[in-house]
């Protein structure tokens, strides 16, 4: 039996906790308010490549937020419906998403020594240590 | 973090049980951040308090739906209720979710109204002055060159650091309450001298002079730079109020733009290198001709169908001299049977448009002026609108998106004229 390759990555804490899930990665940053349905969890940014697609357990590897300043209330609003991600990768490094990250209360780490949009794909599944810092990947094949 | 004695005494609870839970709020988010420590700041805009009827019943169903109690959960995050006493600083909120007249018009039920005003006691009872609007620099808050804020409200936090010269970072609800409470924010990011300077160059090789043609160029450099921050050479005319606003509310949208340089013009950038700092920009980027019809075609995406039924206007919040332009184009004239013409703008500039007569002009002509909101805030368009026409990058970004409605993109004169005639008749000039 193959066995499933594992690759761990370091950062640093933004939210402390652990999580894990399947990973929901996109290589467009991600609006909030407006470009969310907080109810579900799904992007609806008419243009974004998640379109229709619902982060909603998933652990959410992006590159940062962008918009409105309605962010972190869009996602604290996603945290009260239960549809917000489990945790969250990103890499740039934003008050959106600070502040959106501390009150959605999800394990949430940036910085990485890898790129975790390259390493990551969508289906991988994701362990977050928000105190520690890590990821730990283990590759769907 | 280094704390000061004073955010110290406040963590601890000496200063009471919700300053307590807001400098939690505003250290866990410090800490998020990577900051420091905390500057002062003593002019905030934010939305306390505010909640949605979902809201409302969310916390109902857990026992307490009250102003604190929304206030302490929601604003600052906290497990428990706390009381929340007078705010500390200048504090006002930024748009709401209704009209206070003209709520039947959109949408909006008896209770919802009810509610909103009963939130509006609240808040004013606590020291927050209701401003309502996207526009805060057009309705009495305008804040020194320098001057450290906590602002919401993208397109208000660009131009306060852009045209302004103040300094302020993109906050959010919750760091906005808890800024309100004890007067701190986060010492990172637009706060610091060193972040402010630009790392991409834009060269406009196109005119850009209407209002029209800046809201373009601040879609496409939002697009192209996203959270980073431009400078932005060349061919640009008329860098008016209106101007700025459309230009940094769009760069907002479609990226994250929260401060911009134009050398000559805004006051961090005499000239390019003041703009940039001792670092040549990393990128340049050229805006011209063919730019400029992509970004066209780009926010026209979603129009299909010519027959307009809701014209749009006032994304952000329209100043007094749109109005008087909305009212010079409609004076004398109709809009067509069956549509709706509605233009947003804060309560103080409707009241200087209703004793200058451009209100009426505008009703007689079919059109309203409404105030404290938008289409997209609210969540609400005229009943059975499939088309909107809009004059703003940043309204055509969002509504088509939440409303599921065609939107055309044009200049205000293009959306006027389809009020008037109920057809979509505006091009790329």
């Amino acid at each position: 039996m193959p066995v499933a390759a594992t690759i761990i990555l370091r950062g640093r804490k933004v939210v402390g906790g652990v999580a894990e899930g399947e990973a929901l990665v996109t290589h467009e940053t991600v609006s909030g308010w407006g470009g969310i349905d907080p109810m579900t969890g799904t992007i609806i940014e008419t243009r974004h490549e998640l379109r229709g697609q619902s982060f909603k357990d998933k652990i959410l590897v992006f590159p940062g937020a962008k918009g409105s300043s309605g962010w972190s209330a869009a996602f604290h609003l996603a945290r009260l419906t239960k549809s917000a991600p489990k945790a969250m990768i990103f890499n740039e490094m934003t008050t959106k998403i600070a502040l959106g990250a501390v009150v959605t209360r999800a394990p949430s780490v940036t910085g990485l020594d890898q790129d975790p949009l390259t390493v990551i794909e969508t289906g991988d599944w994701v362990k977050v240590d928000g105190d520690l810092g890590i990821v730990e990947v283990i590759k769907k094949r | 973090m280094r704390l000061t004695r004073d955010e110290q005494a406040m963590l601890d609870g000496s200063a009471g049980g919700a300053k307590q839970r807001a400098m939690d709020l505003l250290v866990r988010y410090a800490e998020a951040l990577g900051a420091e420590n905390f500057v002062n700041t003593t002019n905030v805009a934010g939305v306390p308090g505010s909640s949605t009827l979902f809201l409302q019943n969310y916390y109902q169903q857990r026992g307490d739906a009250s102003y604190e109690a929304v206030f302490s959960q929601f604003d600052l995050d906290s497990n428990e209720i706390v009381d929340v006493p007078q705010m500390e600083v200048h504090a006002c909120h930024l748009q709401g979710g209704l009209d206070p007249v003209a709520w039947p018009e959109q949408g909006f039920s008896q209770a919802a109204f009810e509610h909103q005003m009963e939130d509006e006691s609240a808040a004013t009872s606590h020291g927050i002055r209701m401003l309502k609007t996207c526009t805060p620099y057009l309705a009495g808050n305008v804040p020194a060159f320098g001057e450290h804020c906590a602002w919401m409200e993208s397109s208000a936090v660009v131009y306060c650091n852009s045209v302004l010269g103040a300094r302020t970072n993109t906050e959010g609800r919750e760091s906005t309450a808890a800024a309100m409470l004890t007067g701190k924010i986060p010492d990172w990011g637009f706060h610091r001298d060193g972040f402010r300077r630009a790392t991409h160059r834009i060269q406009v090789e196109v005119p850009v002079e209407s209002v029209m043609d800046w809201g373009m160029l601040g879609y496409f450099v939002g697009e192209m730079v996203g959270e980073r921050i431009p400078v932005i050479t060349g061919n640009l005319s008329n860098p008016d109020l209106v101007r700025h606003k459309h230009f940094g509310a769009a760069a907002a949208s479609s990226g994250g733009v929260e401060m911009y340089h134009i050398p000559g013009i805004t006051p961090e950038a005499a000239t390019l290198e003041m703009a940039t700092g001792s670092n040549p920009p990393r990128v340049t980027i050229k805006y011209g001709p063919a730019e400029r019809r992509r970004i066209y075609e780009t926010l026209n995406a979603t129009g299909k169908s010519a027959e307009v039924d809701y014209v749009m206007l006032g994304c952000p919040h329209a100043s007094l001299e749109q109005l008087q332009e909305a009212a010079t184009l409609l004076d004398g004239r109709k809009i067509a049977a069956g549509r709706a013409l509605w233009i947003f703008t804060s309560r103080a500039v409707k009241s200087v448009a209703d004793l200058s007569g451009l209100t009426k002009t505008i009703q007689s002509a079919g059109g309203m002026i409404m105030t404290d909101t938008c289409s997209a805030i609210g969540r609400f368009v005229p009943k059975g609108t499939r088309v909107v026409a809009l004059d703003s990058a940043k309204q055509v970004h969002y509504l088509p998106a939440m409303m599921n409605v065609e939107a055309w993109f044009g200049s205000t004169e293009d959306c006027i004229r389809a009020a008037i005639t109920g057809r979509w008749e505006g091009a790329c000039l």
